[in-house]
């Protein structure tokens, strides 16, 4: 049963459609089988990472820039506040 | 084609329509409020317009406060405006009386210095309203077209849900209420930095885009000139705990509720929309302030997403309550209006709860009262830009 959205086909993060423990595989509602295993604990509504993203590299969801990474990215890591900041939202980037 | 939708409204002798027959209770200024809430408490069917500015302020402030004060007194869910002065404040409270009673509503000026204080302005106060009430009663609702309605779009307390079911079922219910000619207001924009190249694509003309880019860059700079950085106001502690990061993820959940129809005209706080389908406010994120401008401007109803679950409604116009988060809806039922989560369960397709809420909105049009009205909610806030004296 698909337990994670990827909202649009270009994103390199999916949406936990429920709280997903480590190891989980992730399985999406339009696109079946990623082949990506969640390493972390994810909450729910929290996003995933399904492809590698490299420091300072653009954090795609909607299909466009969320802003970027401020470390590198792994399939299956919990992208959030940690590893992913604002470039609007800054006052000095 | 367009469509023909109706349902039964009050029609106003000024050829708009109201969905609710309400009488204001308008304090002038602050020091004005108790008495004016002491008059709203004790009358059913009044409304009090918790404005607490009026004093102290910049010109410019009470200029708008004025003008958007004025605008509610007219407003077509109103059938009469009793304003209550103190008598001694800086907004001209017989000037704001006079701008009501050019509509078509019966309007009275209550000065508190004049009458005698706090209990003799409220029993005065309560004996008009009492009898504007009475006059309301006797007013029938009939058949009006959906083209008559004016619908702000908000959100608040938004989640990681806002973007992938509320918003988007909103978009859905905008694009149909658009196909009727209903006029459609977007807002909030702090909240769209970072998807305003959506909104500039679906300008109706180039003139417009270079507003929306206008409007979207003042308030990037006015926001960053404070010196502090937008985390934890945009997006809020508690979009991140739901799953938001940054205020470009928020703006990209957040501009589909304005659908997929073109953006017609680029409003200023409080600005009545001329033309019929979307059109975008300017107004701050801040939910109170925002709704009070969305209703200002004329809407009749509001329609509210929200994932983590605010239960606000305004004092005048019915607000729909709308939630993607089916946790939210379980706990916060009594608030809520109505249940998007079944578009993550794939219960539902975002068309098929974008239908849903146009009917209910139809039904709400034509008297049902939506949650928030049942639990009595009357938020309030105007905006104020400048500083207090």
């Amino acid at each position: 049963m698909a337990n994670a959205l990827r909202i649009h086909p270009e994103d390199n993060v999916v949406v936990a459609l429920r709280e997903l423990s480590p190891r989980a595989d992730l399985e999406l509602s339009e696109a079946g089988e990623t082949g990506v295993i969640t390493l972390e604990d994810i909450p729910f509504g929290h996003k995933v990472a399904i492809r590698r993203i490299a420091q300072g590299e653009a954090v795609i969801k909607y299909g466009a820039s969320i802003g970027v990474a401020t470390a590198d990215i792994i399939p299956g890591q919990h992208v959030h506040t940690h590893n992913l900041r604002s470039v609007r939202g800054v006052v000095k980037p | 084609m367009n469509g023909r939708d109706s349902f039964l409204g009050y029609r106003r002798p000024d050829g708009r329509v109201g969905v609710r027959n309400l009488v204001a209770v308008i304090p002038s200024c602050a020091c004005a409020h108790h008495a004016a809430s002491l008059i709203a408490s004790r009358v059913p069917g009044t409304a009090l317009l918790d404005y607490n500015g009026g004093c102290g302020e910049t010109q410019a402030d009470i200029d708008l406060a004025t003008a958007l004060l004025a605008q509610y007194g007219r407003h077509p869910n109103l059938v009469g405006s009793l304003v209550v002065s103190l008598g001694c404040e800086t907004l001209n409270a017989t000037d704001l009386a006079q701008r009501i009673a050019s509509g078509y509503a019966p309007t009275e000026l209550l000065v508190i210095q004049k009458s005698g204080g706090t209990r003799r302005t409220a029993e005065e106060g309560a004996a008009l309203a009492e009898q504007m009430v009475a006059r309301a009663r006797t007013l029938q609702r009939e058949p009006c077209p959906a083209s008559a309605l004016t619908i702000g779009l908000e959100c608040g307390g938004s989640d990681a849900t806002s973007g992938m079911a509320a918003n988007p079922a909103m978009g859905a219910f905008s694009d149909l209420m658009v196909a009727q000619d209903a006029r459609v207001i977007l807002a909030e924009t702090s909240e769209l930095l970072g998807a305003e190249h959506i909104l500039i694509k679906r300008a109706r003309t180039a003139e417009v885009g270079e507003r929306l880019l206008r409007t979207m860059e003042q308030c990037e700079r006015a926001l960053k000139a404070t010196g502090e950085d937008f985390m934890g106001k945009q997006p809020s502690p508690g979009n991140v705990r739901g799953g938001i990061t940054t205020v470009e993820e928020k703006a990209l959940g957040d501009v589909l509720k304005g659908g997929t129809t073109p953006v017609v005209d680029v409003l200023s706080y409080g600005q009545p929309p001329m033309r019929s389908g979307l059109s975008f406010m300017d107004t701050p994120g801040n939910d109170p302030s925002s709704v009070t401008g969305l209703v200002a401007a004329g809407s009749q109803i509001v329609v509210f997403t929200t994932g983590r679950g605010n239960p606000m409604g305004h004092a005048i116009a019915p607000v729909i309550k709308v939630t993607g988060n089916a946790r939210t809806y379980a706990v916060m039922g009594e608030d809520m209006d109505i249940n998007a989560s079944t578009i993550i369960l794939g219960a539902e397709t975002v068309a098929q709860v974008g239908r849903r809420l146009y009917e209910f909105c139809l039904h709400v049009a034509a008297g049902q009262p939506t949650a928030a009205e049942a639990l009595a909610h009357h938020e309030f806030k105007m905006l104020r830009y400048g500083p207090i004296y």
